[in-house]
This record gives C-alpha cells, sequence and structure tokens, in this order.
C-alpha cells in the first residue's frame, strides 16, 4: 500500500545526485564557530570563557528555559572568542569560536562503532539524556527534542512516527544515515517508544529511496513494533502534519500539535542522535550534511561537526563551481540563502546546495491571473493568492481570519506559480505581522 | 389622457410623502446627537487622514480632541501651529506648543561607502528583506534602499535617490507626520527639531557596533570615538552603545562637532560653506 | 568570487509554468476548431479570425503604451486568446469594421479599464461579443451555410442556427417532432455541420482541445462538467415532461455555443470562481441561466449572458466559499 497526503503538493525536480555516495568523514577544520541559538527557542548560554581548554563533546553552553538546548564543544581545543559572529542571515549572534587540536573525547563517551542494543535506560533516564545532550529536531525545524519526547498532562500518544520521507528535492541525508546507521536507527526508534510508552511505531520514507525502504524493512523484523511504510513521491510529504495524515490519516487541528491526535513524530536523524545520546553517552556534536549542486564535482554526503565553516565542506566536494549564483542551507524548497562561505554548519543544516546562476534569479512578476494553481497545490486548504494580497495591503485582519499562521512556508504557491508572483514572500510578511499583532493583543 | 396624468400625480405624491414621513420618524427615531463643536474643529484639520496622530483619519482625532478635558497630549503633527490654536480657541482649550519637525534619514551608506556583498533578489520590500538577512551591503542597521517609507508618504516629500540608493526628505513637503518612521523596519528615519532655512546637524548612522566591525561595513559609519561628546559646549551629544547621538532640542548648530568625526558620520545640511573646508578644498 | 551571490527567500527553485505557456496552450487547444470551421465556412473564418486576433493584439498595445504608459505586455498571449475567442463567437460573414468595433470594446472596455490582464471581472471575449450582439442584431444573427459559402465573406448564403430554427418553432406551436427534421442531425451537431459563429460548431474539436488543456492542467474538469451536467439534468427533466414542446438535452447539449462557453469562455481564469466547489456552483449558474434563456427568454441562444451574468458573481463565490482547509473538520480514525 503505497500512501500519501491527499490534498495539494507538488512534484519538484528531485535532483539527488549525491544519494549513492556513502557518508565520509570530514577531517576536522582548523577552527569551529559553534553559534549559542542552534535551536528553536532562547539562546543557550555559554559556560566557558576565552583561553579555556575544551575537549570534544565538553558542555559548554547550558540552557536557562524550557525552550532550549544545551550546546557541546564539537572538536578540542582553546576557545578564541565568546562573541557575537554573523550567523546565516548576516546578523550577529553569540557564538563560542575554537581553534582546533588533536581531538580528545570528553570521559565517558563511548566513541566506537559498536552496536549497543541493549536497553537499560529508564524512561526518564532517556529523557534527561536527551536534554543533556542537546538533541534537536535535525529535519531542520530544530525544536529542542526533549519536549517532544514528554507528552504533556492529559494527553497520551499511540504512535510513533518517524520521518524518513525526506521530501526536499536534493537532500539526501537521512537517505544515507537510513543505510548506513539503519540498526543504530532502530534502537534510537525503540528508545523513543519506550519513552512515549508507545506499542507502534511507524517508519515513512518516500518511494524513490527503495534500498532505503529494504533494508529498514528487514531491520524492522527484528525490532518489535516497527514498521516501515512506503510513501508516495509527493512534496511536502515530510511535513509533520501531511505525514501523520498519510500514515494515520489523522489532522492535526489548526494550531494543535500532533500529540493532540495522538501521535508524535521524530526525524531519522533525531532518532539516530537519541541512540547516539542514551547508548554511547554522546551528546550531539556531528551530523550528516549533503553537500551537492548541479555543477559541483563531486556532490557528497560528509559526517560533519557543528561548528565548521560551510566553505570547507564544499572545499572537499571539489570546490566552490566557478558559475555559483546562490548558496542555500537545505534543501531548495524550504532552505535557506547564505550570503557567504564563512558561516558554521549548525544543528539544522541538513544540506548545502549550490544553484548555477542562470537558476538562480527568480522569475519576472506579471499580474495575478487567478488562475487556482496555487489553491490547489496549498496541503493546507489555504488560498496563497488572497493571502498575498491581503499581506501586500497590509489588511492584516484578513490575513488572519484566512489562517495565514496555518502555512508551513512549504513553498509549493510560489513553486507553481505561473506569474512568479512572490506569494511565500508575503505571507511570512503576513504571519510574523499577524502573531505579533496576537501577542499584543493577549497583553 | 388626462386621467392617467392625473392618477400618476396622485400615486407619485401620495408615495413621496408616505415616504418622507417614513424617512422623518427613522431619523427622529435613530437620531445621534453630536456635538456640533466636532465639525468646526475637523474642518480646521488637514483631512490627510495619515494617521500621525495615532487615531484613524482627522474625523476620529477631532472626536477625541472634544471629547478631552486636557488636549496637550493630544497633537496633530500635521497642522500648524496656528491651526491649533484655533482649536483652542473653538473647545476653549488650552494647549501646548510644539516645535516643528521633520523627518531626517540617518543612514549615509551610499554604495560608495558601502560595498554590495550580495544581490537581494526577493520581493522588493524593506520589512521582507530586513526579516531574511541584513541585505545586500551587509550592514544589518543601515537602509535597505527599498523604499517601504517612500511609498507609505502621504505627502510626496521623501524620494529615492537613484544615485545613492537612499531616501531623501523634501523639506517643505514633510509633515511630520511620522508614517517613515513607523514603516522602516531599521528605525533609521528620526523625527527632528526643523531649525532655520531647514538647517539641520545629525550622526548619520544608527550601528551600534564597535568602531572596527561598523567601519568594516560601511566607511561613514559612526565609530562611537567620542570625539564629538567631547568637543559639543552644550553637552547635546551623548554616546551610547558605540553610537553618538546629537539631541536635535539641545543643539545650537554650532558645528563644531561635525569637522571632528573622523568617518564624516555627522552632517551638516543647508549651512553655509565653510572657510576652512573651502581653503583645504583649494590646496 | 567576482560575481556577487544572489540572496532571496524561499523556495529557489521554479515550476516551469507561465502565464505565456498556459495562454498558447489554450490556442493550441482551439485550433483544431478552427481548422474545422475553416473546412466548413472557407475564406470567411480565416478573415475573421485574422482580423479579431490582429485588432485585439494591436488595441492591447496601443492602449497600454499609450494611454497606461506601461510597458505592453502582449506577447504573454493573453489579447491572442482574446482575439481567438471574440472570433469564435462571430457568424464568419460579420464585415470587418464590426469585428473592428468588438475587439476595441473587448480589449478595452472588457479588459483594460479594469486595469488589464487578472482585474477584469467579465470574460472580455463575450464582452465584445454581446456589445455586437445588442448592437448589430442583424448581422450578428446572420449565419452562413457550411461548405457552400467557402469562397464568400460578407455575401455568403446564409440561414439559420438549429436553435433559432427551433425557438421560432416551438413559439410558432410547432411540435418539436416536425421540427427535428428541419435541423441536422445529431452526427452532423457533432461534427459542425450546421450554421453557427466561427468557432462554436464542431463539439468534436472543442471537446478534443478541452481535452488536451485537461492533460497539460490548463484547465480543471469542474466547471465544464458542472455546466454539462446542469444543462442536461435541466433540460432533461424538461424534456420527460414535456416532449413535444421541448429538445431533448442532447440537443441542447451539442448545439449552439454551449461547448465552446463550457470549455473555453467560462474557465476564463481571471473570470472564474478560485476554488472547486466554487466552480460547481459557477457552473450549475451558468448552466441553468442558459437553458432558462434559451427556452424561455427571448433569444435562442443564452450561453454568453449565462457566463457573463455568472462572472459577476465571481467575487461573492470567491468570499463565501473557502476551500477545506487541513485540520478544520477534525475526524479521527
Amino acid at each position: 500500500m503505497i500512501q500519501t497526503f491527499p490534498r495539494g503538493g507538488i512534484h519538484p525536480p528531485e535532483d539527488k545526485f549525491s544519494a549513492g555516495s556513502p557518508i565520509k568523514v570530514l577531517p576536522l577544520p582548523k577552527t569551529v564557530n559553534i553559534p549559542l541559538s542552534q535551536h528553536i527557542g532562547a539562546p543557550s548560554e555559554p559556560l566557558v570563557k576565552k583561553g579555556d581548554k575544551v575537549k570534544t563533546g565538553q558542555w559548554i553552553a547550558k540552557c536557562k528555559s524550557f525552550v532550549s538546548a544545551n550546546v557541546h564543544s564539537s572538536v578540542t581545543g582553546t576557545v578564541t572568542k565568546v562573541d557575537k559572529l554573523m550567523d546565516s542571515s548576516g546578523y550577529k549572534r553569540m557564538a563560542i569560536s575554537i581553534s582546533t587540536e588533536e581531538d580528545q573525547w570528553e570521559e565517558g563517551i563511548d566513541t566506537s562503532d559498536t552496536l549497543n542494543r541493549n536497553i537499560v535506560a529508564t524512561a526518564d533516564e532517556i529523557i534527561q539524556k536527551t536534554l543533556d545532550a542537546g538533541i534537536v529536531g535535525l529535519g531542520g525545524a530544530t525544536f529542542p527534542s526533549h519536549i517532544k519526547l514528554s507528552v504533556p498532562k492529559g494527553k497520551t500518544a499511540d504512535v510513533l512516527i518517524i520521518n524518513g520521507a525526506e521530501c526536499e528535492p536534493c537532500l539526501t541525508s537521512d537517505h544515507r544515515l537510513m543505510l548506513e546507521k539503519g540498526e543504530e536507527l532502530m534502537v534510537g526508534i525503540q528508545l523513543i517508544m519506550k519513552k512515549l510508552n508507545v506499542k507502534k511505531a511507524l517508519i515513512g520514507i518516500e518511494k524513490n529511496k527503495p534500498d532505503a525502504i529494504n533494508h529498514l524493512s528487514s531491520l524492522a523484523k527484528g525490532f518489535g513494533g516497527t514498521e516501515v511504510r512506503p510513501l508516495k513521491v509527493k512534496y511536502p510529504q515530510g511535513g509533520e502534519k501531511q505525514l501523520i495524515k498519510a500514515l494515520i490519516n489523522r489532522e492535526v487541528p489548526s494550531g494543535g500539535l500532533p500529540v493532540d491526535v495522538g501521535t508524535v513524530v521524530h526525524n531519522v536523524g533525531t532518532a539516530y542522535a537519541i541512540y547516539e545520546a542514551v547508548q554511547k553517552n554522546k551528546p550531539l556534536i556531528e551530523r550528516v550534511v549533503t553537500v551537492t549542486g548541479k555543477d559541483l564535482q563531486t556532490p557528497s554526503n560528509f559526517m560533519v561537526r557543528i561548528g565548521t565553516p560551510v566553505s570547507e565542506l564544499i572545499e572537499a566536494a571539489g570546490g566552490l563551481p566557478e558559475d555559483t549564483g546562490k548558496i542555500i542551507n537545505g534543501g531548495p524548497m524550504m532552505g535557506k540563502a547564505l550570503i557567504n562561505t564563512d558561516i558554521p554548519v549548525t544543528k539544522g543544516t541538513s544540506g548545502i546546495l549550490l544553484i548555477p546562476s542562470a537558476e538562480a534569479k527568480r522569475k519576472p512578476v506579471v499580474n495575478c491571473i487567478r488562475c487556482t494553481k496555487c489553491i490547489s497545490v496549498c496541503p493546507m486548504g489555504l488560498e496563497p493568492y488572497l493571502l498575498q494580497q491581503a499581506s501586500e495591503y497590509k489588511k492584516w485582519d484578513i490575513v488572519e481570519e484566512e489562517r495565514a499562521l496555518d502555512c508551513m512556508e512549504c513553498g509549493s504557491c510560489s513553486y507553481i506559480c505561473p506569474s512568479g508572483r512572490p506569494l511565500l514572500d508575503y505571507i511570512r510578511l503576513g504571519k510574523s505581522t499577524v502573531s505579533k499583532i496576537i501577542r499584543s493583543r493577549k497583553q | 389622457m388626462s386621467d392617467i396624468v392625473i392618477y400618476s400625480v396622485i400615486t407619485v405624491s401620495a408615495m413621496g410623502t408616505a415616504a418622507a414621513i417614513i424617512l422623518f420618524m427613522v431619523a427622529k427615531k435613530f437620531n445621534v446627537v453630536e456635538d456640533p463643536r466636532i465639525d468646526l474643529v475637523e474642518e480646521e484639520l488637514p483631512a490627510a487622514n495619515c494617521g500621525g496622530c495615532g487615531l484613524p483619519g482627522c474625523r476620529a482625532f477631532a472626536e477625541a480632541l472634544v471629547r478631552a478635558d486636557d488636549i496637550s497630549n493630544l497633537k496633530c503633527p500635521v497642522s500648524s501651529s496656528e491651526a491649533m490654536s484655533k482649536i483652542a480657541v473653538i473647545l476653549g482649550k488650552e494647549i501646548s506648543s510644539q516645535d516643528p519637525l521633520v523627518a531626517v534619514v540617518r543612514c549615509a551608506g551610499s554604495p560608495e561607502y558601502r560595498t554590495k556583498t550580495n544581490v537581494y533578489d526577493g520581493t522588493p520590500s524593506c520589512t521582507i528583506s530586513s526579516t531574511l538577512y541584513t541585505g545586500e551591503a551587509g550592514c544589518p542597521h543601515g537602509c535597505l534602499g527599498l523604499g517601504e517609507c517612500v511609498e507609505v508618504c502621504k505627502f510626496d516629500a521623501i524620494y529615492m535617490n537613484p544615485e545613492t540608493g537612499l531616501p531623501e526628505v523634501i523639506d517643505e513637503n514633510c509633515t511630520a507626520c511620522n508614517a517613515c518612521v513607523i514603516a522602516c523596519p531599521r528605525n533609521i528615519i528620526e523625527l527632528r527639531k526643523k531649525n532655520k532655512k531647514d538647517r539641520k546637524i545629525y550622526v548619520s548612522c544608527i550601528n551600534e557596533e564597535k568602531g572596527g566591525v561598523a567601519r568594516k561595513s560601511c566607511k561613514v559609519a559612526c565609530i562611537g570615538c567620542g570625539k564629538c561628546v567631547k568637543v559639543c559646549p552644550y553637552e547635546a551629544i551623548t554616546l551610547e552603545n558605540n553610537l553618538a547621538y546629537i539631541d536635535p532640542f539641545k543643539c545650537k548648530l554650532c558645528r563644531k562637532c561635525a569637522p571632528e568625526c573622523p568617518t564624516n558620520a555627522i552632517l551638516e545640511i543647508n549651512f553655509p560653506v565653510r572657510k576652512q573646508k573651502a581653503e583645504a578644498g583649494a590646496k | 568570487m567576482d560575481k556577487l551571490i544572489t540572496v532571496s527567500p524561499s523556495p529557489h527553485v521554479y515550476g516551469d509554468d507561465t502565464v505565456k505557456k498556459l495562454m498558447y496552450g489554450v490556442v493550441y487547444a482551439l485550433l483544431p476548431a478552427l481548422l474545422i470551421s475553416v473546412y466548413f465556412f472557407g475564406i470567411g473564418a480565416l478573415i475573421v479570425t485574422t482580423i479579431s486576433i490582429v485588432s485585439c493584439v494591436a488595441f492591447e498595445y496601443l492602449i497600454q503604451k499609450y494611454l497606461m504608459k506601461s510597458e505592453p505586455s502582449i506577447s504573454d498571449g493573453s489579447a491572442l486568446v482574446t482575439g481567438l475567442l471574440l472570433a469564435f463567437n462571430l457568424p464568419t460573414n460579420l464585415p470587418w469594421w464590426i469585428i473592428v468595433i468588438g475587439a476595441l470594446v473587448a480589449i478595452g472596455v472588457g479588459k483594460m479599464t479594469f486595469g488589464g490582464l487578472g482585474n477584469n471581472p467579465f470574460n472580455p471575449a463575450l464582452v465584445g461579443r454581446v456589445f455586437l450582439f445588442i448592437s448589430f442584431p442583424v448581422q450578428m444573427t446572420s449565419w452562413p451555410e457550411p461548405i457552400v459559402s467557402r469562397l464568400q465573406y460578407t455575401d455568403a448564403v446564409t440561414g439559420a442556427t438549429p436553435l433559432a430554427v427551433v425557438k421560432e418553432g416551438l413559439s410558432a406551436g410547432v411540435p418539436m417532432s416536425r421540427l427535428l427534421e428541419q435541423i441536422p442531425g445529431y452526427m452532423e451537431l457533432f461534427i459542425g455541420y450546421l450554421p453557427g459563429c466561427t468557432g462554436e460548431i464542431s463539439a468534436l474539436a472543442l471537446l478534443a482541445g478541452g481535452l488536451y488543456m485537461l492533460t497539460r492542467k490548463i484547465i480543471t474538469w469542474h466547471i465544464p462538467a458542472s455546466i454539462f451536467l446542469s444543462v442536461f439534468i435541466f433540460t432533461g427533466i424538461l424534456w420527460l415532461i414535456n416532449p413535444y414542446d421541448n429538445a431533448d438535452p442532447l440537443f441542447h447539449l451539442l448545439s449552439g455555443g454551449l461547448v465552446l462557453g463550457a470549455v473555453y469562455m467560462a474557465t476564463d481564469y481571471v473570470t472564474s470562481p478560485m476554488t472547486p466547489k466554487g466552480m460547481w456552483i459557477f457552473g450549475i449558474g451558468i448552466g441553468v441561466i442558459t437553458v432558462a434563456i434559451r427556452i424561455y427568454g427571448a433569444y435562442p441562444e443564452g450561453v454568453s449572458f449565462a457566463i457573463l451574468i455568472m462572472n459577476a458573481f465571481v467575487p461573492l463565490i470567491n468570499k463565501y466559499v473557502k476551500p477545506k482547509r487541513f485540520g478544520e473538520e477534525v475526524k479521527n480514525g
């Protein structure tokens, strides 16, 4: 049975150039810059100062509020700076810079590759270790994972969903992870199931990754309650709400959370990180990053330490092509354009995509011809053309009424628009303005 | 034939009378007693409905003026002081006198001083661009040059200078309605006291970063060196967060600060040419 | 790096569709109907179509350039589509100056007064057609006989459309069974061997073009289907009640401009509703009004009027008929 979500969606060219290249470990960079807000929520507070010696895996910044995450040193070396540094948007945010020396791991971390299937941790220990290890959603949203592991009072989850859809074109990091770290991933899933106390876990994988589907299906037989479900290839299959709808046919209500319909969704990368944190005592200091692009010499997947400058990844994949028009952190649909290549890899970096300059420019904008294509592709059943107009003319009441806040910014509307209209640009503006208005109303 | 005329006249008059009676009753029943002074006050207001007073339109402002006991807090930035004193006479209330203000753009980062590091290809809107990233020139505080202030101005008092890529205010047209100040996502535009002959001296930068960093992103940035603070005889200049600020109400336009600035971040506008400068130029 | 990199908000890839491609898609879909028309009506069809297209594109260019003082956008093909559709709604023996007037009204009044492509509430081609229909009723209701008038233009031998024959016959009290002998059979109606406007005659060619537009996803099926269905049901009920005074539903579907209207005119992006539900309401409205005009009204044909009337309701439909939002009705299980 091939499942998918029923409403909307698009089929952009997949362009998964790096699907066949195994994960390579990137050599240690000379310096790393580790930002203190790599997650949604409050920035964490530094525990080290300039001149301190740190070991790999050492705790260097602490989360102060509930919605936040710990940060660990990804290398061994000396702290050179605890200061504001440019993040991917060019604005300055707090970051810790460390100059690298020979790798020396913090005590108590199991750095071996041996699989540890034996689950001894209790539910409380699992959540504590997830919190300690600074794990956030590695699919790109970077929401702190320990919050998702704790089901709020009065609500129950009966099924765990593991997101292996990887619907973004070009990206292959989850795909490679499923192929190469399948068993660890399965143990990670068992850990999450144990914490949430659910008996069933569904792994949703799009059908364009048959090797991953086969591999995980055969592994799933050895683990109780897990099942691999192939999904039709359609963007945005990996959207949390879309995936839930596709797999268990439940609709998360507007403004609600997956747990409202009795489920919790975690990315495959997160499940693997939870395995490492609980079974190996290893904090989140590295992740798989796809480096890809049409003109790139060797599109590859790297295991990268957090804080490594993007330029090193591009060098390792054959160097920046002459004709690069855009450098994107993430996939082509939801990724963020970078202003230079000095930006460090963060917990949320799933890929680096290079777009040739011929394809970097947008289409010329012409009048909306009301072709209804944006409505038919919107997976949330919104009317992008209307939201765009209302937002452009600052009719915030209409933007709110037409439920702009339901928009998850998948970009399908802007993708499909034959008039090249910047639908998502304005919807995003509308969303941020409306949420400001709502916040001020509450006060 | 005459029958038709008579019948038509009778029916139409009957209908007219009935309608008149109904209208009269309705008008009586739903009559809203309104202070006649509201209309008088509204007549004195500029009727631009710019919202500069903080209320939705001139009518609402007139109502607020009539309702309030103390109108010294209600200010129409557009009206002249004569108009406001006329209103005060109508209402028999006191108004506070207010200095005329004018909008000032506090960024001088033309491409010549701020090199472009990338090309923005999104919607030409300052707010959208500003939420996305620091902008084409990489200065996180400077003007994005996409003209949202020009768009909101109802008085044609601000335009984009195509050479510098920065907005410029036409002082005669500016009514200090505050629309551009609100529109600018980077808070670059400030309302400052209007001086004689439209003269003004101000720090044309709002970059709060440390000197070196600020200088790196823009050659005419304020680097927070504090030279101007020392030289000012009226204590009009303050330095906070690596940024100098000239208080327009304390400043006496003595022009001592401007030549001190190592980055030429302090602008003097509409002053006669300096003697020393002219000589220096001749050399 | 010498060249500066580009920064823009996501998404960073775009689909292939452009307004131009969509408009030319409609033009391609209309070509079979044009060919059939040229086969039956000869040079008249060619002349009318050429004049209409040339004057529509020219008026759009002139108005944009000299009145609106903006960059002319005739290359997007929308004026071409308007010109083609206007020609399709005119008889092939119409004098050239009437066509030019129609084009001016279609482009000038129907489209540009509202701000150009995307802003017009009414289908421009239909505005032009209805204007001509009311202003020049004699010329607009004389249709050349097919095949015999291949080499004539304005001096062609004319005949009445099947709908006009039926309308006049029924109002004169002639029973339907007798009238059926005077009009072409279903097969001829389907292929297009009958007097009529340039492009409306051949249901076959029009449906083929419609199928092409459906497969290319230029239009959705909702509007044509709802129009056909409502016409079929409405006329079917009348026919079942009284087969002596009413034509059968198949006749109504195949005759007049119904197929052209349903597939090409009502589906015009700008003037049709935004949601599938709204499209159904729109289509059913058109179907019902068309049949009402054909059977109870003064004119034998009412598709153009029906579409224009429903065009006026589109803003209202768009305001109240919303797509089903995700997570709106929480039905779990």
